[in-house]
């Protein structure tokens, strides 16, 4: 598993914020896009894509993209 | 003792009797008098149901509902019935984009498929009594509301409360009623995957009229209703229980 792939796959959920705004560093809760309906499918991509079941209190925990990043390769 | 809700003789089936919701309707249907035929999948929460019941006579069936044979099984075993609750049900959490064939067959061979096939092969082998009443565990979700992540389960419900209507239409000539109830959140395992936060919990209740979450004994109340003869008029209804939501 990769953090820049993980940060694509991570972008390619929203429609309105810029790919470009997603890094690492990122805290990603705060962006104006987010909602439960997104954290719904940002666990549902981390599901398909590594087979790794994350929680509701994973992404709560998470501040950054780098924190999700590493619960996730945690669970691998 | 005057009581028009009294389950006094009647034999009854629940199926999802090993936890929550199940759980609650056929103890408490068990103390209003009835005795009842359980079902679910886990042997030993199954068990812990039926050391909770009262009264004498009460039968166990381990099934699972997903497996085709189990329809012949509970019907091979069960007495004529006066009363059948449709409740075993699962759910599962996925934004409309995520949905795949197999999340969506899972839920609703549960939720759907089998307490069709159920209701059908009861009344074909006429293990239902003329007078007979069935009830079906629906949703506020997908009859009267939505929820973000829900789609599957609410078309797992909707579907339901269709066949249930309709199967009332077609069964009035045998007369036995067929009802729903619509819970809005219950405290049961159901809520334990943990993909919904505990606080986010905490914010969803307070949008509640009442300010909480129901519990399982305040569904399986209006499953007695619905069961019992006090309800002898009603077919094809179901039956709100959600702490004033479906208001807002
Ligand atoms: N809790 C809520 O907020 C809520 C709200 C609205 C509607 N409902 C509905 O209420 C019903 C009961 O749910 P609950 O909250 O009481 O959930 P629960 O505590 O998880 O209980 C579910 C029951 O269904 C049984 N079940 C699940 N899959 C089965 C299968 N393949 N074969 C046989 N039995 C199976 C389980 O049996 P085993 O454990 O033995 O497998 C268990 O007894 C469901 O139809 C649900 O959709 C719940």
């Amino acid at each position: 598993m990769e953090l820049k792939k993980f940060i694509e796959n991570f972008a390619s959920q929203f429609d309105e914020t810029e790919a470009s705004v997603f890094n690492a560093d990122t805290v990603f809760k705060s962006l104006d896009e987010w909602s439960s309906l997104m954290a719904l499918s940002i666990m549902a991509m981390v599901d398909e894509e590594y087979n790794v079941s994350i929680k509701g209190n994973d992404i709560k925990n998470s501040k950054t993209m780098e924190d999700l990043y590493n619960v996730i390769k945690s669970k691998l | 003792m005057y009581n028009p809700f009294s389950l006094e003789g009647k034999t009854i089936l629940v199926t999802g009797a090993s936890s929550g919701i199940g759980r609650a309707a056929a103890i408490e249907c068990s103390k209003m008098g009835a005795t009842v035929v359980i079902t679910g999948r886990n042997k030993e929460r199954l068990d812990e149901t039926y050391l909770q019941l009262h009264g004498e006579g009460h039968i166990q069936l381990v099934a699972d509902l997903k497996e085709e044979e189990s329809i012949s099984y509970i019907i091979d075993n069960v007495p004529v019935l006066d009363g059948c609750v449709n409740n075993a049900g699962i759910t599962v959490t996925l934004p409309t984009s995520f949905i795949n064939k197999d999340a969506l067959n899972n839920v609703l061979q549960v939720n759907t498929i089998s307490p069709i096939l159920l209701t059908q092969s009861l009344v074909k082998n006429k293990k239902i009594k003329n007078g007979g009443s069935i009830v079906f565990t629906c949703s506020t979700s997908g009859v009267y509301n939505a929820v973000v992540g829900n789609a599957i389960y609410s078309a797992s419900k909707g579907a339901i409360n269709g066949f249930m209507k309709n199967a009332a239409l077609d069964l009035a000539a045998k007369n036995i009623r067929v009802n729903a109830v619509s819970p809005g959140m219950i405290h049961t395992n159901i809520l334990e995957s943990g993909i919904i936060s505990e606080e986010q919990l905490k914010e969803d209740m307070k949008k509640y009229p009442l300010k909480r979450y129901g519990e399982p004994e305040e569904v399986a109340y209006a499953m007695i209703y619905l069961l019992s003869d006090a309800s002898k008029w009603i077919t094809g209804s179901n039956l709100l229980i959600d702490g004033g939501l479906t208001l807002l």
